[in-house]
């Protein structure tokens, strides 16, 4: 099985989700990349070296933004080159919008919020949780490529310490795919990782009872060497950014550990965060329905147990 | 300026919801609503008209009783509606439902076309790119903020990584984040006057649609089987006697997270 992994990148590098990709279609069989983007060659070695036998790179001025329609112009080409059965997305703003450009362009099957892919008799098969994650789907298709955008933070990338074969591909481009322009892009600085890529979250809710409760998440995921998210209900209450929000409406997440503070746990922000490895749960509610599916909860004061945990946490780590 | 709002009727959010077994589709059979973030897009398309002159549609792919979801857009302010229903549709997948939508769309020739976030029901957050390929039209995802210009559209919205700001020339296709907007709720004399504006309901032969290009047979992915979700073991809860924070720690040591 031939599949090919839309590596997406920013700031100089592949992202988490798409190298951990490349892990898993090399686990599936034959393993190409496609990096696409202006003055992108250099990243071809890290996709190499993640999983990926054959690098097709997409080098183009029309590729300078992240925007999609151009990209859906090159990936068709790659695509029809490469003859790939499967075409693999880590979930992005981005990269959704592209597999469903592909999807339209191709005319090709796209699943979607997969969070595995299993070969079930010589057949590729995507497990996708649906309605709020009470039911698991396995999905198919019944035409190749297969196209599936997986949910983000699913496989973790592997340094198999590989030498691609760098393939250049030329393609032109639609009139129609070059017409949206990106006009002004302002990176969000942040101090630690992006809720992404982060292996720990430390989120906060309505619990934290005023915006500067938020000092209280930032300092343990300080501690934690992770990042901080937040509940719909503060980010509407501009409590915090709209980048952090987890939920259905947000980001979908999946660290290795979760630790909530002062959140209830309602389903729109259960389904965002309820993949995380390990949920850690403080709130002052007994009822709150967070504690149905937090692996460890606590019943307390989060304005007493966080500045406590952080403290414990950094005399651990010395 | 002519706006068309693509929207869905999902089932209601306070409504238990679940798949039918035997047809592995979602069950419809209950209680329907105006999926919730397609009412920001509605919003936004009405604020536009309000601000500039022109006409609002709402356009919708699904089963004949979607049209009573409809009427709540009409409700809020929209001129007219249009769905599409036939029996040979369901089962349609992104690829079938953006073929079907294209086709729609096309005959309107709309300057914008608008997409709400996200279907609750499908948690499909896809469909716009795939229309704005087929129509060949220019797109603007996840907008938190929508200018229109004269003859262009400029959205700000929010990535993993930042802040975008993209320009496209109309007619173009743009789908709007639930953070754009505050919807207004309709009111008695909008409920009323909705019952009285068009309201038009085509089948595939009308809509010019090819009946082998949606539903199972326009559709190239399959649900092939329904599992309970992997359940989770090993939960522990405690009441903080002043010592949380240590079995915190002493928690995550022993699972190795510290």
């Amino acid at each position: 099985m031939r599949t090919l992994v839309f590596c997406e990148h920013h700031g100089g590098e592949l992202t988490k989700g798409s190298l951990g990709l490349l892990a898993k279609a090399a686990s599936l069989g034959e393993t190409a990349a496609v990096i696409l983007g202006s003055g992108v060659g250099g990243l071809a070695d890290a996709a190499g070296r993640h999983g990926a036998a054959t690098v097709y790179v997409v080098d183009d001025p029309a590729l300078r933004s992240p925007l999609p329609q151009p990209r859906v112009d090159a990936l068709a080409a790659v695509v029809e080159r490469a003859g790939a059965d499967n075409v693999l997305f880590a979930a992005s703003v981005l990269a959704a919008d592209v597999a469903a450009g592909l999807a339209a362009r191709i005319e090709a099957g796209l699943n979607w919020d997969v969070i595995d892919l299993v070969v079930q008799s010589g057949e590729l098969v995507a497990k996708r949780p649906a309605l709020g994650d009470t039911v698991l789907v396995d999905c198919g298709w019944t035409t190749t490529p297969r196209l599936a955008l997986i949910r983000s933070g699913t496989f973790d990338p592997v340094e198999t310490g590989g030498m691609a074969e760098v393939e250049k591909v030329e393609v032109s481009f639609e009139d129609f795919s070059t017409q949206a322009q990106l006009v002004e892009h302002t990176f969000e600085e942040s101090a630690g990782p992006s809720i992404e890529d982060a292996d720990v979250i430390v989120a906060g809710g309505r619990g934290l009872g005023a915006p500067e409760g938020f000092a209280l998440c930032e300092d343990l995921a300080a501690a934690l060497g992770g990042a901080v998210a937040a509940t719909r209900a503060v980010v509407d209450a501009g409590w915090y950014p709209y980048s952090t929000q987890v939920g259905q409406t947000g980001k979908s997440v999946s660290p290795k550990l979760y630790i909530a503070l002062g959140i209830s746990g309602a389903i729109q922000h259960k389904v965002g965060m309820q993949g995380s490895g390990v949920i850690v749960a403080v709130n002052k509610d007994p009822h709150a329905p967070i504690f149905d599916f937090a692996d460890l909860g606590v019943v307390g004061d989060l304005h007493q147990i966080a500045p406590r945990l952080a403290e414990l946490v950094r005399a651990r780590k010395g | 300026m002519k706006i068309a709002v693509c929207v869905k009727q999902v089932p209601d959010a306070t409504a238990a919801r679940r798949m039918d077994a035997s047809t592995k589709r979602l069950d419809r059979s209950g209680e329907g609503a105006l999926n919730a973030t397609d009412v920001n897009a509605v919003e936004e398309a009405l604020r536009i008209k309000e601000a500039r002159g022109g006409e609002v549609m709402v356009v919708s792919f699904g089963p004949a009783k979607a049209m009573e979801s409809l009427r709540k857009a009409l409700a809020m302010g929209a001129d007219r509606a249009v769905l599409v229903t036939d029996d040979a549709a369901t089962g349609s997948d992104l690829l079938a439902t953006s073929y079907a939508l294209a086709q729609v769309l096309e005959r309107e020739s709309a300057d914008l076309i608008l997409f709400g976030q996200q279907s609750s029901d499908a948690d499909g957050a896809v469909l716009w790119a795939a229309v704005a390929d087929r129509l060949r039209r220019p797109l603007v995802s996840q907008v938190a903020a929508l200018t229109v210009e004269e003859g262009a559209v400029v959205g700000k919205r929010q990535t993993e990584f930042g802040y975008d700001v993209i320009r496209a020339p109309l007619p173009a296709v743009v789908a709007v984040s639930d953070a754009i907007n505050e919807p207004r709720y309709p009111s008695l004399k909008g409920i009323m006057t909705a019952k009285s504006k068009p309201q038009e309901t085509l089948s595939l032969a009308d809509a010019g649609i090819a009946a082998d290009r949606v539903g199972v047979a326009g559709s190239r992915t399959t649900v092939l089987a329904l599992e309970p979700p992997a359940a989770k073991g090993g939960q522990v809860k405690i009441e903080d006697d002043g010592t949380a924070a240590e079995k915190i720690v002493e928690y995550l040591a022993d699972k190795r997270l510290l």
